[in-house]
């Protein structure tokens, strides 16, 4: 459009305008003289992490506004490194911007695009390269070229199997077994309904089996079980998931359907247990159905039983896979 | 001669004869380079790289990334006793016992943290000017697959600790890798060693993050800048500067003591931020286990949009023929973000299929005069913002009060109807923007003087603009719509008459302008 009838000339680069230090031998000194105080700042915070480093102890707490409690140890160590790099980086630059020149200028741009010559050089080379090779001509070398390079991408695939066990079915197990005890977490101590009152609120585990003393992340990462007391009345399920309650103690995976944090946070009045990490929603007094957020499924609910000496056990096992989905899972 | 030249003058002779260096030295040491702050941006990206290296590479010399359990014995009493991984008792020992050590630590990731800052900031810069066209096209995908990494890089640095919040983190990554459809359980099995969390993948994860990703990056990063040096940088409009033409300062000494001195001042401020903020203080967070969480679980931000989208997405799961599908996490998880990052690779290629613009460009654009390229751009930033708030939501309803489902409700709403408006927006301000330019080339600028004429009238002295700001004000290029008629010379209709409907519209969006100062409107104002 009006490109071609530029309305505006381009007066071309402004003349060089001369700083006080190009023209006035005082005003370099003085330039000099502050470089140079900068680098001497500079100095004095390698002798600040110095004294630091030997001569201040630990234990010493400095109170920064905003911050708070500030290890002075650290707090010194860092001022005296910050110090001294950042003025040697003030000192360099500053020392480029008064004293060093500052003509700009101006160089012409080269076309990228090759000469046509070398272009069709290029080509030409190419041809005959490939012709050399007869990659063309020979399709049975092409061809079983192409197979075994396709091939041998297999081999380092197939060397990263031993990265892991196959998943099995262990996905859709957890410790907890018909007559399992619940535990408390921490603790280990087996529980009886009256150690909860109503309202209360405890993780749980599987009692560990005898000669176990120590339990591993990957059982906890499964195990995990939210016990809830509520009066009995307040629940709002069927038949068969109130019979999996006892005396208004309910229990779930504390392992959320969505992404598997631990839902953590019980809220007493609403009665809702809440994921933290991404706010999915739970009502506990109807099987932990979800009110809010992205999870899709309830939290499984684990059947609860008396044994014969009155202790919570787990009356069968999850009836459904804890925590995240899964391809293979079936609802 | 002095005795310094002739040192350096033998020095230089010994590597031209056995290298022949000397020709190209001369060359590059002349290379002259554009200054602008907005160039700087990349730079800090760089130096925090090195920081990155330099402290990180400190930290190795303490850290032990294992998952073996040890029970923790060291100088932070709160957690004497308690059982915790290698990883992160070997953290607290750097943190309490190191000298010098929790200093390297919070240097490490507030550099993290500014690398990624810088990144952004960078990248947008390149968008919104422009530099991203032809030829720096390659440049550019290389810098999104930077980005990328990073993002990855740095969720690996921060899960390396294995306290409660990272653990945490590492449980949602593999929550996602669960989602994958039909290999989805294989490959959580395999990256993790067996079921979660295993002892596996913390040393895992630890290799790829101080190894593999570092020496992706290094290879990239010199790509990057090679490029950057042998294609010559871009500059903005304004007097003398051409397409043809660079104009700027030579690399020695100039450049090189501000580039070298610019290095320092990152280094030295990313110290000042290590020394009096704390960041990540993992001894108050505890050992990871997968039963306990705290409230308010964040990650850092640069993953912050991707928990945003995860939290605000609906509960979508579809059961088929006995398998699962969770909607819920593969659409926030991995489709949205795979899509943002292909578009965002892809938008050169995009711009120019749009444009037709096939030609070099060295000058780079006001966001102003590409009012469309900049209105995408303010909606993408403005889809990525909701996500990013959403990712903190639980924080927003605790600091102002505020409901957490309104917030969610907002962010659901918001990322489809928000970003639409923003481009409208964008769209008119930059014409307006255009419009202003206009006016002020035609009629100066106003002085605020008022003057009263001979017959009465009071008019506004306008004072007019120097010709260097005239310039800048019209140098830009205004080309129209491109032409993509429905039948050829011939009257035969063109074959994919629909793609090509659509790209003439596209291209119509593109070239909407406030037509700049011509001769013709100066010829009128003259006459006036």
């Amino acid at each position: 459009m009006a490109n071609d009838l530029e309305a505006i000339k381009d007066p071309g680069i402004p003349p060089h305008v001369n700083r006080k230090a190009d023209t006035d031998p005082l005003a370099a000194k003085r330039a000099e003289r502050q470089v140079a105080i900068l680098f001497a700042l500079s100095s004095f915070g390698t002798l600040l992490f110095i004294f630091a480093y030997v001569a201040i102890p630990d234990d010493i707490f400095i109170f920064l506004p905003v911050m708070g409690n500030t290890n002075a140890h650290q707090l010194f160590l860092g001022l005296g490194l910050a110090f001294s790099l950042f003025f040697i980086g003030i000192g360099a630059i500053h020392w480029a911007k008064t004293l060093m020149p500052d003509n700009e200028v101006t160089v012409q741009r080269h076309e990228f695009r090759s000469p046509e010559e070398d272009r069709k050089d290029f080509v030409k080379t190419a041809k005959e390269g490939a012709a050399a090779a007869g990659l063309g001509r020979r399709s049975l070398i092409k061809k079983s070229l192409g197979l075994s390079l396709g091939l041998v991408g297999l081999s380092p695939l197939l060397l990263l199997r031993d990265l892991g066990p196959l998943p099995g079915d262990s996905l859709t197990k957890t410790g907890w077994k018909t007559g399992t005890r619940l535990v408390t977490d921490p603790g280990d101590r087996p529980i009886k309904p009256e150690d909860l009152e109503v309202g209360a609120v405890a993780q749980v585990l599987p009692e560990m089996l005898p000669g176990e003393d120590h339990r591993k992340l990957t059982e906890i990462a499964t195990d995990a079980v939210l016990l809830i007391r509520l009066r009995p009345e307040e629940f709002n399920l069927d038949a068969e998931r109130l019979s999996w309650t006892y005396e208004g103690i309910i229990a779930f995976s504390k392992i959320c359907s969505h992404m598997g944090c631990a839902v953590a946070l019980y809220e007493q009045q609403t009665k809702h247990l809440l994921c933290p990490c991404h706010q999915s929603t739970f009502d506990v007094t109807r099987a932990a159905k979800v009110l809010f957020g992205p999870a899709a499924r309830p939290l499984p609910q684990l059947a609860l039983a008396l044994d014969a000496e009155g202790y919570l056990v787990a009356k069968q096992p999850f009836s459904e896979p804890v925590g995240p989905s899964f391809w293979e899972r079936s609802s | 001669m002095t005795a310094r030249e002739r040192i350096a003058g033998t020095v230089a002779n010994y590597v031209d004869e056995r290298t022949g260096s000397a020709a190209w030295m001369k060359k590059n040491l002349n290379k002259v380079f554009p200054d602008h702050w907005s160039f700087l941006l990349g730079e800090i990206a760089l130096y925090s790289f090195i920081i990155l290296l330099l402290s990180g590479t400190f930290l190795t010399f303490w850290f032990d990334p294992s998952a073996r359990e040890v029970v923790y014995e060291g100088d932070y009493q709160p957690l004497a006793g308690i059982e915790m991984s290698a990883a992160y008792a070997s953290t607290l020992h750097i943190s309490f016992e190191v000298r010098g050590g929790l200093l390297m630590r919070q240097i490490h990731h507030w550099s993290a943290l500014l690398f990624m800052v810088s990144i952004v900031v960078h990248l947008l810069r390149v968008y919104f000017t422009g530099a991203f066209r032809k030829p720096r096209e390659f440049n550019w995908i290389i810098g999104v697959g930077l980005l990328t990494l990073a993002i990855v890089e740095g969720f690996l640095g921060y899960s390396l600790p294995d306290d409660l919040l990272s653990g945490t983190g590492i449980r949602i990554a593999h929550a996602i890798i669960l989602a994958i459809p039909v290999v989805g359980t294989y490959l959580a099995f395999f990256a993790f060693g067996g079921a979660f969390p295993g002892e596996a993948f913390i040393p895992r994860i630890f290799t790829v993050h101080v190894l593999l990703l570092p020496g992706i990056f290094l290879a990239l990063i010199t790509v990057h800048l090679m490029l950057v040096w042998y294609q010559k940088h871009t500059q903005y409009p304004g007097p003398g500067r051409t397409e043809k033409n660079v104009v700027g300062y030579p690399l020695m000494p100039v450049y090189m003591a501000k580039a070298g001195g610019f290095f320092f001042v990152v280094f030295g401020v990313t110290t000042f931020l290590a020394a009096v903020a704390s960041i990540n203080p993992v001894w108050l967070y505890g050992p990871y286990t997968p039963g306990q969480i705290s409230a308010g679980s964040q990650p850092d931000w640069y993953m912050g949009w991707l928990d945003g989208l995860v939290r605000m997405s609906p509960p979508l799961e579809s059961y088929l023929f006995g398998y699962t599908i969770s909607w819920n996490i593969l659409i926030p998880g991995l489709i949205v973000p795979g899509l943002m990052f292909t578009g965002l690779a892809l938008y050169p290629f995009i711009e120019s299929w749009i444009t037709g613009d096939k030609r070099e460009h060295h000058l780079l654009d006001r966001p102003r005069n590409a009012p469309n390229r900049t209105a995408i751009g303010a909606m993408a930033l403005t889809f990525t913002l909701v996500a990013l708030i959403n990712g903190g939501n639980d924080i927003i309803a605790q600091q102002f009060e505020l409901s957490i489902n309104q917030i969610m409700w907002f962010s659901r709403i918001g990322i489809i109807v928000l970003p639409p408006i923003a481009f409208v927006v964008t769209k008119r301000i930059c014409l307006s923007l255009q419009r202003a330019d206009r006016e002020l080339v035609l009629h100066g600028k106003e002085t605020g003087r008022l003057v009263r004429l001979p017959h009465g009238e009071f008019v506004e002295v306008h004072e007019e603009l120097s010709p260097e700001k005239k310039w800048l004000l019209t140098s830009h290029e205004q080309s129209g719509p491109l032409e993509l008629p429905e039948t050829d010379q011939a009257g035969v209709r063109r074959p994919s008459a629909i793609r090509n409907k659509l790209r003439a519209r596209m291209s119509t969006a593109n070239a909407e302008a406030v037509p700049k100062v011509s001769s013709k409107d100066l010829n009128e104002i003259e006459h006036h």
